[in-house]
């Protein structure tokens, strides 16, 4: 059995385990820059504020129906997402951690737990030690979990938050609900096809020839059909994520101990490993920046500086992996160090096609475009088009109107008790 | 060379393991090589770590800092850094910090039948009388509290 994990409404469930007092009013949490709203509570939901709607044309919504808003707190987010995984990981040897607020688990040798009870007990337990409540779907494959889950958090009231499918009539009445656009992994291209098959439930998807699927969809998409079907095909995906990494990292040709120039060797380093992420087709859901003294002046003061980023969403874009790690070098750089050495590794590696739809929505897709140009070009004439990182970095200079403090990872930031 | 040299040491005497007891050898980090072992080595022991003493459950650990007096009788004064662990069950008698009109706040609870108290632990406070079922948010139970000397 395969059981999807997903913390529900994971950024706006961060911001309400350090403030209960908004455990039952709207909130919503911007992305980063104050750009658009990229999490909502279900209060949020039903009043009618969308995914994604730009903070500026949404204030006054906001305002008038006292939907409080929050900044994207990265560090706070990326802390409970790392308690709630290794949390996770204590019921079941097997997990995928697939996204900042999902992760598959697998169950080898549980035949006789009742499933619907071992979710309800991981449920409670994440619910308890992190404030964060979760959704899990449980069933004999990857693509049904996924489906299962799908259920558990639409009919929350019923399910309780978590849904199990085990039998063939549960599964085809599950298959029946779910409409072929909201199946995982069927992209733009494919729901053109299929829908031009009169394919409109994953039912329908299933009914399909193998032939067909495999024609059309290729092998992947022969294994979703195989896994909707009650078929194991789709396994944890442990490789591909944690082992693949893509690192830049560099001596410096001099020794620097000004920030500005440390943040455009980083913002190069930062680039040049998304171009590699572009050649292979994946994106990235973390990134590692740090920074080197000159170990061998042992006259000199030292410094071993590093920290990881969990984005908010998996991408290639250059724009985005640089502006982060430029973001970073402020928080580890110390002023009077000699800094020699400087690194960028990118991590949590997914191919790009198979985003999610619903992240994507966070990412301008016009980076997409941008991306394309600057590699064809920079193919071309050889490098010639980078990203004015030290002009950019004005504009972009993070708004933060709203920002919570960073509860667990800055001492000076924790809870006051009276 | 350099198994000459250890030859030369006439201090050390070679044992040959006997097989027919199941003893196991502790095997050293150190390499033989021209010097002589460090006798510490043999002691080695992992440093005293404060998270590894005061944090049972890592995952479910957060940290607090009181404000005001209310607990002094507890040993709790005004700065402190308490260690919550969120995993704990609440029982009575055990000190908490809750979520309460708005604010969070740490006292002793007294769970009865019918009722929830929230008691301070200095008598210049009175105790918050909480009816069973109304908004107290139970967020966590104190494990200890470092204080600054």
């Amino acid at each position: 059995m395969f059981a999807l994990v997903d913390c529900n409404n994971f950024y706006a469930s961060c911001e309400r385990a350090f403030q209960p007092q908004f455990n039952n009013t709207p909130i919503a949490i911007l992305s980063n820059n104050d750009g658009c709203f990229i999490s909502r509570s279900d209060e949020a939901k039903k009043l009618g504020l969308p995914m994604a709607a730009p903070a500026f044309k949404y204030r006054k919504f906001c305002e008038d129906n006292g939907i409080k808003v929050f900044s994207s707190n990265y560090p706070l987010y990326g802390d409970m997402s790392t308690r709630v995984m290794n949390i996770l990981g204590t019921f079941t040897p097997d997990i995928e951690v697939y996204s900042v607020d999902e992760a598959f688990l697998k169950f080898d040798g549980f035949e006789n737990y009742d499933f619907d009870t071992y979710g309800k007990e991981i449920q409670r337990t994440v619910q308890k030690c992190t404030g964060i409540p979760i959704s899990i779907g449980i069933a004999p494959t990857k693509a049904l979990a996924k489906v299962a889950n799908k259920i558990a958090k639409k009919f929350r009231s019923k399910t309780g938050g978590v849904f199990v499918i085990q039998s063939d009539e549960g599964r085809i009445k599950a298959l029946q609900w779910t409409k072929i656009e909201s199946v995982w992994g069927v992209g733009h291209g494919n729901l053109k096809r299929l829908q031009s098959k009169n394919v409109k439930t994953a039912f329908d998807f299933i009914q399909l020839s193998d032939d067909w699927v495999k024609k059309q969809m290729a092998i992947i998409g022969l294994r979703l059909k195989k896994d909707l079907e009650g078929i194991p095909t789709l396994d944890l995906d442990d490789d591909t994520r944690d082992k693949k990494a893509i690192a830049t990292t560099r001596s410096f040709e001099y020794t620097y101990d000004d920030i500005e120039n440390i943040k455009e060797r980083v913002s190069t380093f930062a680039t040049s490993c998304a171009e590699k992420l572009r050649t292979q087709n994946s994106s990235c859901n973390h990134i590692v920046v740090f920074l080197r003294s000159n170990r061998h002046k042992k006259n000199e003061p030292q410094d071993r500086g590093s920290i990881i980023i969990t984005l908010p969403y998996a991408t290639d874009s250059s724009l985005i992996i640089s502006n982060y790690a430029v973001e970073a070098v402020t928080s580890i750089y110390k002023p009077g160090i000699k800094y020699k050495r400087a690194g960028v590794i990118v991590s949590g590696l997914v191919p790009t096609n198979e985003r999610q739809l619903d992240l994507f929505l966070a990412e301008n897709p016009k980076h997409h475009k941008i991306m394309k140009v600057m590699d064809n070009v920079n193919d071309k004439y050889g490098y010639k088009v980078k990203i004015a990182n030290q002009d950019l970095k004005r504009t972009w200079k993070m708004r933060q109107e709203h920002l919570s403090p960073k509860y667990t990872t800055n001492i000076n930031d924790i809870i006051t008790v009276r | 060379m350099s198994s000459k040299k250890i030859t030369q040491v006439n201090s050390l005497t070679f044992f040959i393991p006997d097989e027919t007891e199941n003893l196991r050898i502790p095997i050293s980090n150190n390499t033989v090589s021209a010097g002589f072992p460090s006798p510490a080595e043999d002691f080695k022991e992992k440093r005293i770590s404060l998270d590894n003493t005061l944090i049972k459950n890592k995952e479910a650990t957060f940290y607090a800092r009181v404000s005001g007096k209310s607990m002094i009788g507890a040993g709790l004064d005004d700065g402190d850094l308490l260690v919550i662990d969120r995993s704990l069950e609440a029982k009575n008698g055990k000190i908490a910090v809750c979520f309460l009109d708005g604010e969070f706040t740490v006292k002793r609870l007294q769970i009865e039948k019918d009722t929830i108290t929230l008691l301070p632990e200095n008598e210049k406070y009175k105790p918050i009388k909480v009816p069973k079922g109304s908004d107290l948010l139970i967020w966590g139970i104190v494990t200890y509290v470092i204080k600054a000397v």
